[in-house]
């Protein structure tokens, strides 16, 4: 069912609350991993965590196919819902959507948040600093995204229709991040563009995409900070969601943070 | 009907399979013995020499980062080939052109090859086994897409003679392609397109093209040629002719069934070879996600894989025995699947000797080709 309407896209996912707006950005696995953060959000802000067109129930778009269409469709969201101050919040790929809107225009933006983020290279030619997602057995996934492995969710309980659902984010995953993988080779040029207050959170374990990688992205960042969480993986919003939410709301309302 | 001999060129040398955890994309190559493959590439070659005497034509493939074929470009077999027989067909089937980063240079190699063999190339395009997307890196989503781009682009490339021309499409750039040499065959070389699906049957039909399918089964092979038909009378308004069908199964010949029987199971290797792993077999939207769903609900364990030579033989996939009972299966598998103009015969895979092969091609040519060549209906005239 669609909630957002923009640009002719029809998008699904979760639009709920009231408060300062704040748009949030899944990653490659699809919406689930941060719908209930969503919904904890909700009860301060006003969420808006729109399904990118190919993931999970999402209708495909056909001439979408870079993490740029996405940054362009979202800040025509942003011009079509006339938001101001807007606080764009990224989780892994959602966090690359981010950093590319941030280059683009922060005009309606009032900060970000990027999440155990990707999109960017800092390393060299013969090596990824991202878990290679194309290069292992699915299997293998849930033990890198969570510290904790009893956040996993359990395939046994998995309907017909999150199977379903997986298997599309996995395919949209692949359709605009399969090369380069995962990251955009000009943005980090770029990012010296970011003209509002930008927090990284990261999980102190994760296995994906490694704090080292984030102290980089932060510093690339001008004026950016850092909170890295203990005991947590990729997902800090499941894994430690209590302080996740705290972090967030004390960013978005300027109260001090004990960044690095 | 024609027939083709056809070998993947496979390097078999390896440690028992079953500790390997595949084959395909991350084995290293410190198992390949170059001195010992130089050989290997020699007999296959020799063996099809062989061919161009028995007036049996020839079938090449390649792969790629696989011990399972060792050709990981086509065109290399097929320019010695081209050079080193003179009468038979040398048919690349196929040329991976939703992975390659050139189709011009596709394009190039091909009209090459054609005029090298005067004009006796047919051209066939794939889009490639899931396990091929690793070595080329190219995004499986876009692949079936790609595939069609590079096809306009090639046979635009083949067809054009006052270029040159300009392309500016979704995946390839050109400012000036205009291809030296032109193709030897008048408008292009036939053109050959593999398949296992029905809706691609059905589009390979809208071409007109030889639509090749691979050990499927005969019931399968059916449905595909009838989805083929359904796209062909949209085009031409006709049904086509049997020559526009072609199908690869395995085969060995010896002078009695008993003494076939061992060879013929040498040959089963390819598909105990046939393993990988998960992430190299089934990458992100090579097939549509419902297909991938009903396939991790339902794994397919029976048909195609089964390594026992009489169950493959009910299947359709096998022809083997002596020359009269490989006649008789071949003639049950024409009927089986509504008439078809060529069959390819994988006729030496994993350990079968040199020797093994070249007796089986020896008693094809001289005692089963004389039985079965009149089964062709009447084939297509012009090249489509």
């Amino acid at each position: 069912m669609s909630v957002f309407k923009v640009d002719g896209v029809e998008l699904t996912g979760v639009r709920a609350g009231t408060g300062a707006p704040l748009l949030m950005l899944h990653g490659a696995g699809g919406p689930r991993s941060i719908l209930a953060a969503a919904e904890r959000l909700s009860k301060s802000f006003s969420v808006m965590a729109p399904t990118h067109p190919g993931f999970a129930d999402c209708a495909d778009v056909d001439r979408f196919d870079t993490i740029d269409d996405l940054a362009y469709l979202y800040l025509d969201l942003l011009d079509e819902l006339k938001l101001t101050d807007v606080t764009v919040m990224g989780f892994s790929l959602g966090g690359w959507i981010t950093a590319e809107m941030a280059v683009k225009s922060t005009a309606r933006i009032g900060r970000i948040i990027l999440v155990d983020a990707v999109g960017v290279k800092f390393g060299g030619r013969d090596s990824t600093e991202l878990a290679d997602l194309f290069s292992i057995p699915p299997s293998e996934m849930p033990k890198l995204t969570y510290f904790d492995q009893k956040f996993a969710p359990d395939p046994s309980t998995f309907t017909d229709r999150d199977k379903l659902n997986a298997q599309r984010s996995f395919q949209a995953f692949a359709r605009y991040a399969w090369e380069p993988y995962l990251h955009n080779p000009k943005l980090k040029q770029r990012l010296h563009r970011i003209d509002k207050p930008a927090l990284l959170i990261w999980g102190e374990h994760d296995k994906i995409v490694d704090v080292d990688y984030g102290r980089k992205f932060c510093s690339a960042i001008p004026g950016a900070r850092m909170v890295v969480l203990p005991g947590v993986g990729h997902v800090p919003q499941v894994e430690a969601a209590e302080k996740f939410d705290a972090l967030v709301a004390d960013f978005v309302n300027g109260r001090a943070i004990a960044a690095e | 009907m024609k027939f083709y001999h056809f070998s993947e060129t496979p390097y078999p040398i390896l440690p028992d399979l079953d500790t390997l955890a595949g084959l395909r994309v991350d084995l290293p190559n410190s198992y390949y013995d170059p001195v010992k493959g130089a050989d290997l590439f020699h007999e296959r070659l020799d063996e099809w020499c062989l061919c161009d005497e028995l007036g049996i034509n020839i079938m090449l493939n390649e792969h790629h980062q696989t011990p399972t074929c060792v050709v990981p470009n086509i065109v290399v077999t097929a320019s010695a080939l081209a050079r080193q027989t003179k009468n038979v067909r040398i048919l690349e089937l196929g040329n991976p052109i939703a992975n390659r980063r050139d189709p011009v240079r596709v394009a190039e190699e091909t009209a090459m090859v054609d005029v090298l063999s005067r004009g006796r190339l047919e051209c066939g395009f794939v889009r490639g086994v899931p396990m091929e997307i690793a070595p080329s890196n190219n995004n499986p989503t876009q692949s079936q897409s790609r595939f069609w781009e590079a096809h306009d682009l090639i046979k635009k490339a083949w067809t054009t003679h006052d270029g040159p021309f300009r392309w500016e499409g979704k995946y390839f750039n050109y400012r000036a392609v205009n291809i030296w040499p032109r193709t030897y065959q008048q408008p292009h070389p036939p053109i050959w397109i593999t398949t296992s699906t029905l809706d691609n049957a059905t589009e390979i039909g809208r071409h007109g093209y030889v639509c090749a399918t691979f050990l499927v089964g005969s019931e399968k092979a059916k449905q595909i040629f009838d989805a083929y038909r359904i796209g062909y009378r949209e085009s031409f308004g006709r049904d086509p002719a049997s020559d526009r069908f072609a199908y690869l199964g395995f085969s060995h010949v010896a002078d009695s069934d008993e003494a076939a029987r061992e060879p013929a199971k040498k040959l089963l290797w390819y598909m105990e070879a046939g393993k990988q792993a998960p992430q190299w077999n089934a990458p992100p939207g090579y097939m549509p996600a419902e297909i991938m769903v009903q396939l991790m609900g339902a794994p397919r364990t029976a048909g195609f894989r089964k390594l026992d030579v009489d169950f493959q033989i009910g299947f359709g996939n096998f022809f083997t025995g002596n020359p009269d009972t490989v006649a008789q299966q071949i003639r049950k598998f024409h009927d089986d699947v509504g008439g078809i103009g060529n069959l390819l015969l994988m006729g030496h895979s994993g350990h079968m000797t040199h020797a093994e092969t070249t007796s089986h091609l020896k008693l094809f040519a001289r005692d089963v080709v004389p039985q079965v060549r009149g089964l062709s209906l009447p084939q297509t005239k012009a090249a489509e």
